[in-house]
């Protein structure tokens, strides 16, 4: 049996948006994953799930971003654990992270560019950054919840 | 790693596949993508709906007994396994509808189940972190 940690009331709204984002992140992120992924290995509607994954990722995962990364300074700076490790981790792999994303959306436009030929080289360059943030948001996911030191 | 942070990690983890497959559900359902989206995204939608689902639930269960602050009998955690099982309800014919239109429901009515599934889980997210009553 485990003793629960009871969170005081003023802290569940900014979890609530920092969960939520973070969520809405990691599904846009799958979404460009499977899209973009189906793209690279099939010929037909390949241009169509470039484009997918390109909205996906200028729609979905960079908005989610910013309610994520938004949430998590609300919540940090009402719970005060600014130099807790897990914190740390957490903010390594969230601005870690824009690069990356932010790489990913500048080569998905450049694979949208290739008309017939989509998505190419740049389309399997998103597909291993996208599989690179998905692991590292679940490394994210497992220190926030397990809070290791 | 404490049993407890365990099941936490575990539990989180399933709610953001639950939440993945309900997001690709949408790309489908609300898009007018073609077949090669569909054949695409359908297998993922609901690999990650329907195993995200049980993960919650039982990993959530798991949670709630291993908990001293918590019962499985709890209104909030009753309240969650209501809208789990409404969200499971409304997640066959929507599974179904995404991985052959023509058997599933009629397009209209996929949008209106989806947008169950999507009330019911953002229900359970503003359940499961405000925890009213607990």
């Amino acid at each position: 049996m485990t003793l629960a940690a009871v969170r005081p009331g003023g802290w569940n709204l900014p979890l609530f948006v920092h969960i939520g984002g973070a969520m809405l992140l990691v599904a846009a992120l799958v979404v460009v994953a499977a899209a973009m992924g189906a793209a690279v290995r099939r010929g037909d509607g390949a241009l169509e799930l470039t484009r997918v994954a390109y909205r996906a990722l200028l729609l979905g995962v960079l908005p989610a971003y910013v309610v994520m990364r938004g949430g998590a300074e609300w919540i940090v700076s009402k719970e005060g654990v600014e130099d807790a490790s897990w914190v740390g981790v957490g903010y390594s792999t969230a601005d870690g992270g824009l690069l990356l994303v932010i790489v990913a959306a500048v080569l998905a436009w450049r694979a949208t560019r290739r008309g017939d030929d989509a998505p190419g080289g740049a389309g399997r360059a998103v597909v291993v950054l996208a599989g690179v943030l998905l692991l590292a948001y679940a490394v994210a996911i497992w220190a926030m919840t397990a809070k290791p030191g | 790693m404490s049993l407890y942070d365990w099941l936490l990690f575990l539990h989180v983890a399933a709610a953001f596949a639950l939440v993945s497959g309900l997001a690709t559900f949408g790309v489908l359902v609300l898009g007018d993508g073609g077949p090669a989206l569909r054949r695409a995204l359908a297998a993922p939608a609901i690999a990650l709906w329907n195993a995200g689902g049980i993960g919650v639930l039982v990993l959530g269960l798991g949670l709630a007994i291993d908990v001293d602050a918590y019962q499985p009998w709890d209104g909030w955690i009753l309240g969650a396994i209501v809208l789990w099982l409404v969200a499971s309800g409304v997640g066959g014919p929507l599974s179904r509808s995404v991985r052959d239109p023509s058997a599933g429901p009629a397009p209209e009515r996929a949008r209106l189940l989806f947008a169950v599934a999507a009330g019911a889980t953002l229900l359970l997210l503003v359940d499961m972190v405000f925890k009213p009553g607990a």
